[in-house]
């Protein structure tokens, strides 16, 4: 279940990156691959809609959000820890 | 060109339903946001609101009236008759013939979309009310107001999201200016605070669960608010000729669009929408003791409009004040500016300059006079009222005092 968490949370950067999954790396920023707070709030809302999970997160204030968003790497973690607590 | 005036005002928002009331809750600086009482509220992640309480519309229109009016257009015509009754105007013959009425609103009727939308796809029923267009209709509470007081001359609404009633009012303000039309009723309203209109709103992830602190360190967001303000509008001659109580001069109006992001607010746009309309106003930069901010409680709205401020004003961005009234009455989307000219007119008015509520931390990129938590006394000689909408549309409108 971890590695096909990874692999749907990065195609849905890639896509909202314009990229292909190879050029999302997990050490990459969001501001590395070009989303925008826009791009940010519909990549969140994809990731809710493909794992039934809620994220939280207010825009206002990403940094004091409960959910890190530093680096792919870091949403992943934080998406699959969402998904083993919100899903059992 | 003519000089404008306002010889009228009327509202319903969640601090009161009336004007003495909503200025008596300014200078007491109390919060009108609360939990929010709606069906299904449960199924939301944000559960308040400020929300018009108690408000019996039976107690003011029939029932033929009630099933063609949604509640934004009876807020409209609630804050339509206080605003026309303080004026002591009579729209008979000719001066009907050439008034009229621009309001904004964003949404319309969306508690009529909501309802009805629920009974055909929820419940899956196959027939609507007959009236469900004209109550929904974006034009239907100017089309209301326009019946209800005989407005014959120019009539239409306006929408560009938050910026709405300040559009609708400085439209409004440009034709008597111009003598297009002697008087102008002008304002807007809204009422989306229903299942659909929060859960719109929730997805952009910019609403706050607690409370709307704007220029607050720790302010996490914006919270929405319904109601309607409505004015009357007058040539300046005209109203002296009849003896009219003047309660402000509406001395300029600019518009700017930032032509850059469909969300994020720009500095340069909010800026040349001020500046342009102290220049409309022909007000040096000095006289403006008072900016009602546009203010919303997000983290981006209230830097970038306070950097504005500071560009505009250079020093006397330090000694103006500043002060966001959505921290009281929540942000009423399209009939926002209309309810914040409130707070222009008591400033002016009645030296009282309404306070930024719930200011827990001072933000160093929001440094400027917000006055916080408390109503202050303060001579104020001209103002500026800020609204600058989604999709970079601005709208600013200058007051002076008479």
């Amino acid at each position: 279940m971890a590695g096909n968490v990874r692999d749907r949370v990065i195609a849905i950067i890639a896509e909202q990156a314009v990229l292909d999954v190879q050029d999302v790396r997990m050490d990459s920023t969001l501001e590395d691959l070009g989303i925008d707070s826009l791009g940010l709030v519909e990549s969140i809302f994809a990731i809710e809609e493909t794992f039934d999970i809620s994220v939280p997160f207010n825009a206002n204030d990403p940094s004091e959000s409960d959910f890190d968003i530093s680096s792919v790497a870091a949403i992943v973690a934080a998406v699959e820890k969402l998904v083993t607590d919100q899903k059992g | 060109m003519k000089r404008v005036v306002i010889t009228g005002a009327g509202t319903i928002n969640a601090l009161a339903q009336d004007v003495p009331g909503t200025f008596a809750a300014f200078r007491e600086g109390r919060c009108g946001i609360g939990p929010l009482d709606i069906r299904d509220v449960e199924r939301l992640a944000v559960r308040i609101g400020a929300q018009v309480k108690d408000w019996e519309a039976e107690a003011y229109f029939n029932r033929q009236q009630i099933a063609l009016y949604d509640r934004f257009t009876q807020f409209t015509l609630h804050a339509a008759r206080e605003a026309v009754k303080q004026s002591g105007l009579h729209f008979c013959e000719e001066l009907g013939l050439r008034a009229g009425v621009v309001l904004g609103t964003a949404g319309g009727g969306v508690n009529t979309w909501d309802e009805n939308y629920r009974s055909v796809y929820e419940e899956g029923k196959n027939r609507v009310h007959p009236f469900v267009v004209p109550k929904l209709m974006n034009n239907a509470a100017a089309s209301h107001v326009s019946m209800e007081f005989n407005l014959m001359g120019p009539s239409f609404s306006v929408a560009t999201a938050c910026a709405s009633s300040n559009h609708a009012m400085g439209l409004a303000f440009q034709m008597v200016r111009s003598g297009a039309a002697p008087v102008m009723l002008a304002g807007g309203s809204e009422a989306m605070l229903c299942f659909g209109g929060i859960k719109a709103w929730e997805g952009l992830r910019v609403m706050s669960r607690d409370a709307c602190r704007p220029f607050c360190a720790n302010r996490n967001g914006m919270v929405q608010g319904e109601g309607a303000g409505v004015f009357v509008f007058e040539e300046y001659e005209r109203a002296r000729a009849r003896g009219a109580d003047i309660l402000a001069e509406l001395a300029g109006f600019a518009m700017s669009s930032d032509a850059a992001d469909i969300v994020m607010p720009s500095r340069h746009g909010a800026s040349r929408a001020m500046e342009g309309a102290l220049r409309d106003a022909g007000l040096p930069h000095e006289a403006i003791g008072y900016i009602n901010a546009h203010g919303t409680g997000t983290t981006a709205n209230d830097k970038t409009e306070c950097a504005a401020v500071a560009d505009v004003f250079g020093q006397h961005a330090d000694r103006l004040m500043i002060s966001s009234t959505k921290s009281m009455h929540g942000h009423l989307i399209g009939g926002t500016g209309a309810v914040e000219l409130l707070a222009c007119l008591m400033a002016l008015r009645d030296g009282v300059v309404a306070p930024t509520i719930g200011y827990q931390e001072p933000d160093p990129e929001c440094a400027l006079d917000v006055v916080p938590n408390e109503a202050r006394e303060a001579r104020v000689d001209a103002v500026l009222s800020n609204a600058f909408a989604f999709g970079g549309l601005n709208a600013v409108l200058a007051l002076r005092r008479v």
